[in-house]
């Protein structure tokens, strides 16, 4: 029987959640790396039992952590992300020139065929490269040198590479995002980059309408349909149909199109997630209800999935990582809150329950389907 | 034999209960002992000082024999107490609050 393996990372320390196929029933391991903020960490698709996990600590700097058991024990790996050549600067929140400097982790992406290939999005904005198993980093330069480089700012959380999306069908091409600089591309597997941003008109910054300088918080893609992306911006769900040529909106009857994770249902490309957010300066659902929208037309029409989730009196954000699909029949989705919860559905969202509720604050949640 | 005082989450890290004994080379300073404590416990390096730089992190503290040495030069001697081995070199994660 197929099982699930969830990777949860928390505030304090990094969770493996697991069940069997029915997902109703679950075993909790963790705390790993206690007391260390765990940004992401994530599976090889090419060895589900090869792990990689960011840990990271405002006192002791970046870790990297390596599984090859699935999570049961870890190795610290390489840790040393430096940036290629003199860095230069990046401008800071009050518009001066800024040097870059490396903060942390946001996002590790095993590569999709090799275990020991692994992408990492970092603060400030970078894009690095290990091809040993995290043993070694190297930038791929291409991305932070491009011409708009010099121009990007941080977002409130940080100048951070946030989302990698690799394609399933092109392995030379690959879709990263940052906040606040928006979504480049790649086709020449990360030597060079350019803008994917038209059709994105954000309302607080000088051009609504600039090549750069969007504070995307997640984009998305559906492995059998490369070339369709969907995207939640700091405000508006956007949609891509010409593989981040141009966007158009989709957020359609949303209560709010603010929000940070989106994501894809397994086996149906047009059926997408998204978990709505008050506004940008009230980080929480509205009215108090925690609703996930799900639209099955790719965007414009949505409904609110609340069956088994709290309708009154919560206060949580999900952020851009801690939402996840696995590939079972029915799909089952997932997403961890800012208040500890994690919760599940196994019918595709129709309803809901927790898996936990009490750990530390979730910052990211992937799913592992075991054969 | 210089003694050195992790701080936990440096000790979990690099799997030592207590304290580590460290056989410095030539004088003991800041430098010699870190270049020893992080040539036996490699997963080390970045967590006290810049892996490039060499400059200690800011939330991190040295002390020893109820000294802070934290802004004493890298190659400055250590204090013959723990030169000697009478006393622990301290790595202290600072009082900086946090979440």
């Amino acid at each position: 029987m197929s099982r699930v393996r969830v990777l949860v990372g928390t505030r304090k320390g990094a969770f493996v959640l697991t069940s069997d196929a029915r997902r109703e029933r679950w075993d909790i391991s963790g705390p790993h790396f206690a007391g260390w903020e765990i940004y992401h960490l994530k599976g090889s698709p090419a060895d589900p039992n090869r792990l990689y996990a960011s840990q990271s600590s405002g006192w002791f700097g970046q870790q990297i952590q390596r599984s090859n058991d699935g999570g049961t024990t870890w190795e610290p790996v390489g840790n040393k992300f430096v940036y290629d050549g003199v860095p230069g600067t990046h401008q800071w929140y009050d518009g001066t020139p800024h040097p870059w400097e490396f903060a942390r982790v946001w996002h590790l992406e095993p590569s999709l065929t090799d275990p020991d290939t692994v992408y990492a999005g970092v603060e400030d904005a970078a894009l690095f490269r290990s091809i040993d198993g995290g043993q070694t980093w190297q930038e791929l330069p291409g991305l932070r040198g491009h011409d708009s480089g010099p121009s990007w700012q941080p977002g409130a959380g940080g100048m951070c590479l946030h989302t990698i999306v690799l394609d399933p069908s092109d392995p030379a091409r690959i879709f990263i995002a940052i906040s606040a600089a928006g979504v480049f591309r790649t086709d020449d597997a990360g030597k060079t980059w350019r803008p994917a941003n038209r059709g994105l008109r954000s309302e607080g910054i000088p051009d609504p309408n600039a090549e750069v300088g969007h504070c995307v918080h997640r984009i998305a893609m559906h492995r059998s349909r490369p070339g369709v992306l969907f995207m939640q911006k700091h405000w508006d769900v956007m949609r891509s149909d010409d593989a981040g040529e141009s966007w158009h909106e989709v957020s359609g009857n949303l209560p709010t199109d603010f929000g940070f994770p989106i994501d894809v249902h397994a086996h149906e490309p047009d059926t997408i997630y998204v978990v709505p957010i008050k506004s940008d300066s009230e980080h929480y659902p509205p009215e108090g209800k925690l609703r996930v929208y799900r639209s099955r037309t790719g965007g414009h029409e949505w409904e609110a999935l609340t069956k088994g989730l709290p309708q009154r009196d919560c206060y949580v954000n999900v952020l851009r990582d801690a939402m996840a699909v696995d590939s079972l029949d029915p799909c089952g989705v997932y997403f961890g809150t800012t208040g500890g919860q994690v919760y599940v559905s196994a019918d595709a969202g129709d309803s809901w329950a927790p898996i936990v509720r009490d750990l530390p604050s979730v910052v990211s949640v992937e799913v592992q389907t075991l054969p | 034999m210089i003694r050195v005082v992790l701080p936990t989450h440096l000790r979990t890290l690099a799997h030592v209960d207590g304290e580590v004994k460290l056989d410095v080379e030539g004088q003991a300073t800041q430098r010699s002992v870190l270049d020893a404590l992080e040539g036996r416990y490699p997963m080390l390096r970045g967590t006290i000082r810049d892996q490039v730089t060499h400059q200690r992190r800011a939330f991190v503290r040295f002390f020893a024999c109820e000294q802070d040495l934290s802004h004493e030069p890298p190659d400055a001697p250590l204090p013959d107490a723990v030169a000697m081995g009478a006393e622990p070199f301290l790595v202290v994660g600072a009082m900086a609050g946090g979440g």
